[in-house]
């Protein structure tokens, strides 16, 4: 029992970067169409860019908002300069785009900071905390909870804000709420903004624990992009539902099954589901247009 | 002359006209190397290009053809040759077996389950160490080519000899990508690129369309990853990797995934690339993204049919 | 001219940035630059770059500069075989140092073999150098050294049941192999077999299999980057009370800082000399080149050596006693070859090289030392 336990906290911990990753997927996607595979280097540069600015001596929440605030910098300039210039582009050379993007933004990383990997101190302190035999990291709990807080903050924000009202319209369908008088270009820039802060977030609260170095963020994309589909591409609750799922499948078959084929059984189970239900977990149905 | 015999003539003359301007033998493996890769590439025109579907997960089957080679011959006795044979028939049943419930799915959706596909073959030859050796990868036994050609009197040098070979290959698979286009089953993958529902109401079976472009693109990368093993002699499960399926679909769509001749030009300028790019030491990676970006804003068709398109513009004026 | 004066004018010209004389000795290089293991290569592409520097600052070799062709391979054996001929065929190289990985190193090596240029690999693996092939060499210790290594500190600590957690790359999947096949010789039991993926966030739940694994006595982590920092951590969080053995993948001060020093206390490590610079006796016969090494490369970097670079220091070390031994500017590959096999008592940072034809490592179990992290630091284990 308590070895369940303690398998499930540390899959709730990575899900809740997962459903993190996942959500700046579907924000984009619901604004542009787009999957971003730079999504990781967001959580890259969150990571990078704190770990150096602590070195440089400042001081961690402010270093944390200074990573933030650079790295939602990078997710509009990468829409004014890369998405939106290609819009109407088929799929394939969409996700060319995004990988070429990520591709240029590691190199960028690798030279503006270095090659090394880093971290710095949890914000509460390292001590574990025991709980019904099992031991759970300080930041663990920063980690939930700050995911948690966006998620809450996100749905406040498109549900009672008219800017998020907005957000949602254009989504739904950009000419109908160009319109109505809504600027969608500065719909797109909004979510691609928040989209790289959300992910910048992840990396803040998450490299105490993982760690990060300027060549992290593929592995993080596919992990998140993975989390998306499962859920249900365009959903934030498919999202966090997709992120959390896959967390903790992974450390329960490391813990039970085998260590070697943990990532594995979440890739079966994608392709299952989507066999079975090709939106995904709580994907909403399209239809083709002809 | 037909566009087709044009296409593969010029395809002809290019390769065997290219040595004549190689200043080392260096040259000759860049070269085997883009066959290589534009045999894949060729696969993914029929898949991207004629039927409309993507993957990001076709270096699977170039694993499945590469480790094929080095495993069958040690474990089965089959030479070489027929090793190939072998992965392509896996690589197809697999396509087959796999591509039937998830040809299902559209844009998205069928990218991350081909990309998952393609990971868990990875994932296999990465961690059955047993077989496969693990990450430091097995060693390819001797195809016995050059051996049986030096009996023949005929004494050849490993690089001369793949590029041959290869260029050889590459050209055989142009023809049948080229000669598939013209075909009933051709005109049907393109009538469902353009529209599925189009295509199913003037009764084209598009189930059993798509999953024929799947399997023949599955035997091209196979064929591909088998001859990659090979020349190599050394095989590791980089090759099944997620990093070399995206540089399979960039090759393709880069150079134009509309036509064979386009394919082949984005696998050439992108195995070229990173040998030119050396200049630029830490600023590679940065200059190859920037190169990936900006062709595909500037050039959405592709470069071939884009310069085409320019070439042609100025015969006009 | 007396060959004084010669040597002189060419160290200054040198040292003014003069355009360098028509006969250069081109040394080539193909390192794992980027990728995934990017933390070994990186550093030995660092120290090539700045001993060439040194070198041609100081006259050169023969009194020829030095040139290094490198290119960065990323860890992609297929990269690594292409730029590997081209080295041999476009740039003619002399010599190729290389292969940061096992991988890269196979590769690199079946076309120094068929070409019959000299070939210096860094890297770990047996196979690279066994069977013994002619053109082929190679630095670091093997993985296996580096588990009987551990293993002889663990039979004399009484330890005779262990656990090992490995990485699923190439490093530790290796290091894993060969641990497994050796273990019974020193009469040691693996009762518990994990492993993580390069990437990997968390090991919790392997480490807590390991926990709840009977009568262990001891755990062993192949590995190295990010996951021996995290396995040492989460292992600290489970309040695993066993020693905990980490491999020479991590031998470095990074090591220490990810994991926290108070974490990685008691942690212990097959290393190098190189660690522990400073705590080396006055007259240890590596001491001199292990400091000039260490103050050269943290001078210039301003950051920690590893051992990934001083395995890069020591090819270049090899290459250039046998160049100046051979004592052709423009040596015949065989010949170069054949001085390289002829090295002997060559001081390096990781140990003192003597090839033959048999033996193309040239290092035995004690130029391994058996380090323990203490107070943030290495000590040497008595």
């Amino acid at each position: 029992m308590a070895d369940l336990l303690q398998f499930l906290m540390s899959g709730l911990t990575v899900g809740a970067v997962y459903a993190l990753l996942a959500l700046g997927f579907t924000i984009i996607f619901n604004a542009s169409g787009v999957v971003n595979f730079a999504q990781g280097e967001f959580v890259m540069l969150g990571g990078m860019g704190t770990a150096f600015a602590i070195a440089a001596g400042l001081p961690v929440p402010l270093a944390a908002l200074l990573a933030i605030l650079g790295t939602a910098a990078v997710g509009v300039a990468l829409n004014r300069l890369a998405i939106a210039p290609a819009r109407g582009a088929p799929v394939v050379s969409l996700i060319i785009i995004t990988i070429g993007a990520a591709i240029f933004l590691q190199g960028a990383a690798g030279l503006l900071f270095d090659k090394q990997i880093h971290r710095y101190p949890g914000f509460s302190g390292e001590a574990p905390l025991r709980l019904a035999g099992a031991t759970l990291l300080p930041q663990s709990l920063w980690v939930m909870a700050g995911a948690a807080l966006t998620f809450a903050a996100l749905w406040l924000f498109f549900t009672r804000t008219l800017t998020g009202k907005a957000v949602l319209a254009t989504a739904n369908n950009p000419l109908a709420a160009s319109l109505v008088g809504i600027n969608t270009k500065a719909i797109m820039a909004l979510s691609f903004g928040l989209s790289a802060a959300i992910g910048a977030v992840a990396g803040v609260l998450v490299t105490p624990i993982t760690m990060t170095a300027y060549n992290t963020g593929v592995a993080l994309a596919l992990s998140g992009f993975a989390a998306a589909m499962l859920g249900g591409l365009g959903n934030p609750l498919g999202a966090l539902a997709g992120g959390l799922l896959l967390g903790v499948l992974e450390a329960l078959t490391a813990g039970y099954v085998s260590s070697q084929y943990k990532d594995a059984v979440s890739f079966i189970l994608i392709i299952l589901v989507l066999a079975l239900m090709p939106q995904g977990l709580l994907g909403r149905k399209t239809t083709d247009r002809v | 002359m037909k566009p087709k015999h044009l296409s593969l003539l010029v395809l002809t003359l290019l390769v065997v006209a290219a040595p004549f301007f190689f200043p080392s033998g260096f040259y000759y493996r860049i070269g085997a190397l883009i066959f290589i890769n534009a045999i894949a590439v060729t696969g993914l025109v029929i898949l991207i290009g004629y039927a409309g579907q993507i993957s990001l997960g076709h270096a699977g089957f170039a694993g499945i053809g590469a480790y094929a080679c080095a495993l069958a011959p040690e474990h089965l006795g089959l030479p070489p040759v027929a090793a190939i044979l072998l992965g392509t028939a896996l690589s197809a049943a697999l396509a087959w077996l796999v591509g039937k419930p998830i040809l299902r799915l559209h844009g998205y959706y069928l990218g991350v389950a081909t990309l998952g596909l393609g990971i868990l073959i990875s994932m296999v030859l990465s961690n059955e160490a047993q077989w496969t050796g693990g990450p430091d990868g097995i060693a390819v036994p001797d195809l016995g080519l050059r051996g049986l050609l030096r009996d023949l009197g005929w004494r050849i040098g490993a690089g001369e000899l793949w590029y041959g070979l290869a260029g050889t290959v590459m050209i055989l698979g142009a023809w049948l990508a080229l000669n598939l286009f013209d075909s009933p089953t051709g005109r049907a993958l393109r009538a469902l690129h353009g529209s599925e529902v189009a295509a199913r109401t003037m009764g084209i079976d598009v189930a059993r369309h798509k999953l024929h472009a799947f399997v023949v693109s599955a035997v091209y990368a196979s064929v591909s990853g088998s001859l990659l093993a090979l020349m190599n002699r050394l095989i590791t499960p980089d090759v099944a990797g997620f990093m070399h399926s995206v540089q399979m679909v960039t090759m393709a769509v880069l150079g134009g995934v509309g036509s064979v001749l386009g394919a082949i030009f984005g696998a050439t300028i992108l195995t070229a690339l990173p040998q030119l790019l050396t200049v630029f030491h830490q600023y590679e990676h940065m200059v190859l993204g920037l190169v990936m970006i900006l062709v595909m804003i500037f050039l959405p068709d592709g470069l071939l049919p884009s310069l085409m398109k320019r070439l042609r513009g100025r015969d006009g004026e | 001219m007396n060959t004084h004066k010669t040597l002189a004018l060419a160290a200054l010209l040198a040292a003014l940035g003069a355009p360098a004389a028509l006969a250069q000795i081109r040394i080539g290089a193909t390192l794992a630059e980027t990728g995934p293991a990017g933390a070994l290569g990186d550093p030995e592409a660092r120290t090539l770059r700045l001993l060439v520097e040194q070198i041609n600052a100081a006259g050169g070799v023969l009194g020829e500069p030095l040139e290094l062709v490198l290119y960065d391979d990323g860890g992609d054996p297929n990269n690594a075989r292409t730029f590997a001929t081209r080295l041999v065929e476009h740039d003619e190289v002399v010599a190729i140092i290389g292969g940061t990985t096992t991988g890269t190193s196979l590769a690199i090596r079946s076309v120094a073999e068929e070409e019959e240029i000299p070939f210096i690999s860094l890297a770990g693996g047996i196979e690279i150098i066994d069977p013994v092939q002619p053109f082929t060499f190679k630095t670091p210790h093997t993985d296996r050294m580096a588990c009987e290594k551990i293993f002889e500190d663990m039979q004399a600590q009484g330890i005779a049941r262990i656990g090992m957690i490995s990485g699923t790359d190439g490093f530790g999947a290796s290091m894993r192999t060969q641990c497994l096949s050796v273990a019974e010789a020193y009469g040691i039991t693996v009762a518990a077999d994990e492993s993580y993926a390069p990437g990997d966030a968390d090991m919790v739940p392997q480490l807590t299999n390991i926990r709840n694994t009977e009568g262990l006595q001891a755990v062993l982590n192949p590995g190295f980057g990010a996951g021996p920092a995290i396995v040492t951590r989460n292992y600290r969080q489970l309040g695993i009370d066993l020693p905990l053995y980490q491999s020479h993948g991590v031998a470095g001060q990074a090591f220490i800082d990810l994991s926290g020093a108070e974490n990685a206390e008691g942690v212990r490590l097959p290393g190098t000399a190189l660690l522990i610079a400073d705590q080396l006796a006055g007259d240890d016969a590596q001491r001199e080149a292990v400091v000039a090494y260490r103050d050269a490369y943290v001078g210039r970097y301003n950051e920690p050596v590893s051992t990934f670079g001083g395995y890069a220091h020591d090819a270049l070390a090899i290459l250039v006693d046998a160049l100046t031994r051979n004592g052709e500017a423009d040596p015949d590959p065989v010949d170069l070859r054949e001085a390289i096999e002829a090295t002997s008592g060559l001081v390096g940072t990781t140990g003192i090289y003597s090839f033959s034809a048999e033996d193309h490592l040239g290092l035995d179990l004690s130029a391994f030392r058996l380090l323990e992290i203490r107070n943030g630091g290495w000590t040497p284990v008595q």
